[in-house]
């Protein structure tokens, strides 16, 4: 009847109690979702059940037998295949010897490759998963990378699946692709539990869901008709949360503080940006909508002064800027503030506190400095204050911003540009793997920063978000501005078409007839 | 013409020779480095493996037994930079250069213990060099490999050798998978850590045998220091080869080229002293011209691997 059972699992870390007495019950041939906020210990458990940690106490049960999962090779022979968030592919090299490896087919004690791809193509075409196995890895999308993925579970037999927050870097299509398959899958009669935190999907997809908070297990429910997304925030974040932001138009006049004219970027004789012109205005926010890597890297860079532009002009408050002397500094100091999309990479620095993170790309304005020498006391007191204002939790602003999670280090780096009362704020996923707590919070931070006659730039691959926060909407498509409406005249659907490629005119008809 | 000729023909053959030792740890350093681990020490393993020739010969009388003594050698300076990068996740590099140090101290001391010399060692049992039957009766070509070294073929044949281990077997795909992202393989249920000292293992054997070959191949003794530099350059040639065996050993091709250049132009009217920069002086403009190729290192290459419970 069950397919796994966890029974009085606790896994305590050093100083992290991250499952506490958590007992999760998966029947056969469902789809159960294990909701939760980041550090709730999805993750934690299903490394468990997948051999990668061992419980510190607890009892797993395998179709109904006890078991001892020591490593992830047990894990595969009970029958329990894991796919990761991050995905564990050898880019150079094959779909086929990807999918094969640690149980690869011989032939006179060598590699058959052959066989190999044969194999795979059977199983890829049984399950309506396209892939071509001789492909390289690298060559693939992320939505291909993760049938890939798939394939390798069902390679080593699994029954069980375990897909780490499998939507996350995919686009609206794809998710509906993968949604797809894994309904073929539990159709075959297949298990699948997907740690989540998104609560749609959960609604969409699941037959049970069991939400985990700080460690311990909230509910275990079956999912209904009449369940909603708030019931199911309420439950994975302990409080009511509101999932819809207040958003009044901001009156008056909008002008256009910041504004790109035939904006264009060429790379290896390609245009990543093809004449892109945009105006962002006082009061408004402007979202971008696209799949990744469709230039918004590059629109980002060229509005923060990262990248040069190989043509066209940056127009900031009516001043086409002279394009030789675009830095990242001239911007910073022009008044552009800058949410990077990456916050790992170019957000902060990890090891220095974050006093030094709250200040930093400021550090040399005063009175964090004079001459060239920097003032701890101002900085401290600064940065003391706006953390605060912009509620990161902290012990210390002498803690390393490495230390704290990523709604806080996001908190921080909000904080840093916020506090310098910018004229632009170029925000590019400002929620990207951050708690719904945290998220709420920036949410409404933009929006008062709008209110507060702010002009807005929002890139985001989350729909959601891009539609609930931005009053225009344009859509980037293979370097070009595909289309641009009122976020109103946007659903769902539209923008996914726009953005997969489809003109305007053909999503219009497809909307029409459907 | 007949001169041109003997001059280019002979300029080859001492290419292919100077090339050996550096070709032997080239393919060592392309197996270790293909499953991750960085092996600075190929040098001091190189000079490990001259000096145990040496004393395998000199103790056995047969050049043979003395590589065989001087390829255990090998073996454990590929297990010592195992055991500190692998076991005691070591830097990469530091371990290595440990090894290098510990190579040249060692052998000086074990040189005055067991030959009384401060410089060299005594002459000893050595490869004569073989003649090819069918090669030897083709014009021109005899001239650059009919008589060569049987450590020659040895070389050849670890050479296919390698390329087959990587690309034709499962050992070899896993290697290759852990050189890219160990933690895929781990969650593969691929024993990495095995992987990884059995081709970091191989990597000495084969360092060593490019040792011997200065030492018991060539030259017939020890002298302190002999490597010089030959096991850095070898790192710079498994770049330039693109992590390939065949390409490492076109790479030891092209220094040995230069070396085999450099001896014949210290004849000449040049200073010698720039002449005796062109080998190192090949590595660097080789180097920079390697970072524009489509070859790119194993992703995962000097990084530590945590199994299950290491923190």
């Amino acid at each position: 009847m069950y397919a796994v059972e966890m029974h009085g699992i606790t896994k305590q870390f050093k100083n992290v109690l991250a499952n506490s007495n958590v007992e999760l019950m998966v029947k056969r041939g469902e789809i159960h979702s294990l909701l939760g906020e980041n550090g709730a210990g999805k993750s934690t458990l299903m490394n468990i059940l997948y051999g990668m940690y061992a419980p510190t106490s607890g009892q797993v049960v395998v179709q109904g037998k006890p078991v001892v999962i020591e490593n992830p090779l047990k894990a595969i022979e009970l029958g329990i295949a894991m796919v990761h968030q991050h995905f564990m592919l050898i880019e150079p090299l094959t779909v086929a010897e990807n999918v094969v490896l640690g149980y690869e087919p011989k032939k006179h004690g060598c590699f058959d490759m052959k066989k190999a791809v044969e194999e795979v193509n059977t199983l890829a075409d049984q399950y309506g998963l396209h892939v071509d196995a001789r492909q390289k890895v690298e060559e693939l999308s992320v939505g291909t990378k993760q049938r890939v993925e798939i394939l390798k579970a069902l390679y080593r037999k699994a029954d069980i699946l375990i897909l780490d927050e499998p939507t996350a870097v995919l686009t609206p299509q794809e998710v509906s692709d993968l949604f797809r398959v894994l309904r073929k899958l539990r159709e075959s009669g297949k298990t699948i539990i997907i740690i989540t935190h998104k609560l749609k999907e959960t609604l969409e997809l699941a037959d049970t869901v069991t939400v985990l908070r700080k460690g311990q297990v909230i509910a275990s429910l079956p999912v209904t008709e009449q369940m909603d997304q708030a019931q199911l925030a309420e439950l994975m974040v302990g409080r009511i949360v509101s999932l819809e932001t207040e958003k009044q138009p901001v009156p008056g006049e909008h002008e256009v503080v910041m504004a790109l004219r035939g904006a264009v970027v060429t790379r290896d004789k390609r245009n990543v940006l093809d004449d892109i012109s945009l105006e962002i205005r006082a009061g408004e926010i402007l979202g971008i909508a696209g799949v990744e890597g469709n230039g918004q890297t590059e629109l980002i860079d060229v509005l923060t002064g990262l990248q040069r532009l190989s043509g066209g002009a940056v127009v900031l408050q009516g001043k086409q800027l002279p394009a030789g002397r675009i830095t990242p500094r001239s911007m910073l100091a022009a008044g552009v503030g800058h949410i990077p999309e990456d916050r790992g990479k170019r957000g902060f620095v990890g090891g220095f506190t974050i006093a030094e993170n709250i200040v930093l790309g400021y550090h040399r304005n005063q009175p964090f400095a004079r001459h060239g020498l920097i003032n701890r006391k101002a900085r401290d007191e600064f940065a003391d204050r706006v953390a605060r204002q912009y509620d990161v939790r902290m012990d210390s602003i002498q803690d390393t911003v490495g230390s704290l999670s990523g709604g806080n280090q996001q908190k921080v780096i909000i904080g840093r540009v916020f506090a310098q009362d910018p004229k632009v704020i170029i925000a590019a996923q400002p929620t990207r793997g951050v708690d719904i707590g945290a998220i709420e919070y920036i949410h409404g931070e933009l929006v008062k920063m709008r209110d507060a006659g702010k002009a807005v730039l929002l890139i985001s691959a989350d729909l959601d978000e891009l539609m609930r926060l931005s009053d225009k909407i344009a859509v980037l498509y293979d370097g070009r501005i595909v289309d641009r409406r009122d976020a109103s005249e946007y659903d769902e659907r539209t923008l996914g078409a726009l953005m997969t490629g489809h003109t305007p005119d053909s999503v219009e008809k497809e909307v029409k007839q459907a | 013409m007949g001169d041109v000729l003997s001059v280019v023909t002979s300029l080859i053959a001492g290419s292919i020779r100077v090339s050996i030792p550096i070709a032997f740890a080239a393919l060592g350093g392309t197996l270790s480095e293909r499953s991750g681990i960085i092996n600075m020490g190929l040098e001091g393993t190189m000079l490990m493996g001259a000096f145990f020739g040496v004393v395998g010969a000199y103790y056995t009388q047969s050049a043979w037994l003395g590589l065989l003594v001087a390829m255990m050698a090998g073996a454990l300076c590929g297990l010592l930079h195992a055991v500190l990068t692998i076991r005691f996740k070591c830097e990469h590099v530091l371990a290595g250069v440990g090894i290098n140090v510990l190579a040249s101290g060692l052998t000086v001391v074990l040189l005055q213990m067991i030959f009384n010399a401060k410089g060299k060692s005594c002459e000893v049992a050595s490869f004569d060099m073989i003649t090819l039957p069918v090669i030897n009766q083709i014009p021109v070509l005899k001239d650059i490999l009919g008589q060569v070294s049987p450590m020659l073929i040895l070389l050849a044949i670890a050479m296919v050798g390698v390329w087959f281990l990587l690309y034709r077997t499962v050992f070899g795909l896993r290697a290759r998978v852990i050189g890219e992202n160990p933690e895929a393989a781990g969650s593969m249920g691929i024993n990495v850590y095995r992987t990884q000292y059995i081709c970091v293992i191989l990597c000495g054997i084969l360092a060593a045998m490019g040792g011997a070959y200065m030492s018991i191949g060539d030259i017939h003794m020890f002298s302190r220091d002999m490597v010089a530099g030959r096991g850095f350059i070898a790192m710079a040639v498994v770049i330039f080869g693109g992590w390939h065996p065949v390409g490492a050993w076109l790479g030891s091709l092209l220094f040995g080229l230069a070396q085999s250049l450099q001896y014949r132009l210290q004849s000449g009217s040049i200073p010698p002293q720039l002449v005796q920069m062109l080998p190192y002086i090949v590595t660097l403009v080789v180097l920079v011209f390697a970072r524009g190729s489509k070859h790119r290192a194993p992703a995962a290459e000097g990084r530590h691997y945590y199994a299950k419970g290491e923190q």
